[in-house]
């Protein structure tokens, strides 16, 4: 595929910036997630520290967007909008946030337990950020963009749980979405080979039932259709020679 | 935030039109105005009526899409 933008050592820097604002800002918030909190709270805490830090929340108005995060709770997947809704004891909130620098972007979401949480919800928190984790390891020079995929969708179902097909990670630099899509499930060796310069969202979405998935009225929340849990992580990562590059860790 | 996937579509070519575009029926029989990607007109693959090809949509306008290649 044609299309894939690779970043000068310059550009990869600024990347970098935006990734360890975006860090801070998810450790911060992983304090602030507990019983009691609205998500739209989580909200205005992100879009005040991104702002603060000389950053832009990438999220805000990105086709209309509401907020400058994504708090998907429970059965939510991914784009839930934040509000009033307050998070309970035994919930998981995934939380997804994008900081915009100097024309660049970042571009990362982590699952949080609230309070105390069940067996089930715990495994798939653990499993869902493993997944990312052996994603992240094949993207190294040499390998191909489906080894990616394939690393987590192997690991997932070989774990008993459902990989969301509908939504993929991205290439990520000068805009949010770029080239390539970065699925989360697929053969391995295929796609384009992997090279330095190459700068990855890599997000897997994971579901403990079945992995079909649908869009509710506000047009944005993604949920899952047998409204069991989902779990999400992601990081922006850069491809490396020997290892790939966090910039979200 | 995660990206939605783009859809890929196959279809049946039913008419060439200037400026390598091309008039498309889908499976589903809704009709599409499909440019060629970057990518095939390198390789220079002639795509004539009649020929099945795979699409690939945009779900923010699904009367466009972009051929990506010809299946054989």
């Amino acid at each position: 595929m044609t299309g894939i933008v690779l970043k000068t050592a310059n550009e990869l820097q600024v990347m970098r910036l935006a990734g360890g604002i975006l860090s801070r800002l998810l450790k911060l918030l992983e304090q602030e997630v507990k019983p009691g909190v609205t998500t739209k709270r989580l909200d205005i805490i992100a879009e005040q520290m991104i702002r603060d830090e000389g950053g832009e929340p990438a999220f805000k108005g990105y086709y209309g967007y509401p907020a400058s995060i994504c708090a998907s709770v429970n059965e939510e997947v991914v784009h839930g909008i934040p509000g009033n809704r307050v998070l309970k004891d035994g919930d998981i909130a995934g939380i997804d946030v994008g900081v915009r620098l100097q024309d660049y972007y970042s571009d990362a979401a982590r699952t949080f337990a609230v309070g105390s949480v069940d067996e089930q919800s715990r495994r798939l928190i653990n499993l869902t950020r493993e997944a990312l984790g052996l994603g992240i390891d094949q993207a190294v020079e040499g390998h191909r963009l489906s080894d990616i995929s394939w690393a987590v969708q192997s690991f997932a179902e070989s774990n008993g749980l459902s990989v969301v097909k509908q939504y993929v990670g991205h290439g990520i630099g000068r805009s949010l979405h770029e080239e390539p899509q970065v699925p989360n499930y697929g053969k391995p060796h295929e796609g384009p080979k992997l090279m330095e310069g190459m700068a990855l969202a890599i997000e897997p979405m994971l579901n403990i039932g079945a992995a079909d998935v649908e869009v509710l009225e506000d047009g944005w929340t993604v949920v899952t259709k047998d409204r069991k849990r989902s779990g999400h992580f992601e990081q922006t990562i850069f491809v490396g020679k020997v290892q790939a590059e966090i910039v979200t860790e | 935030m995660a990206k939605e996937e783009a859809v890929q579509v196959e279809g049946v070519v039913l008419e060439s039109l200037p400026n390598a575009m091309f008039r498309v029926e889908l499976s589903n029989h809704h009709l599409v105005l499909a440019h060629v990607s970057g990518k095939m007109r390198m390789n220079f693959i002639r795509i004539l009526p009649g020929d099945k090809v795979m699409l690939e949509l945009s779900p923010y306008d699904l009367t466009r899409g972009r051929i990506i290649y010809r299946v054989k």
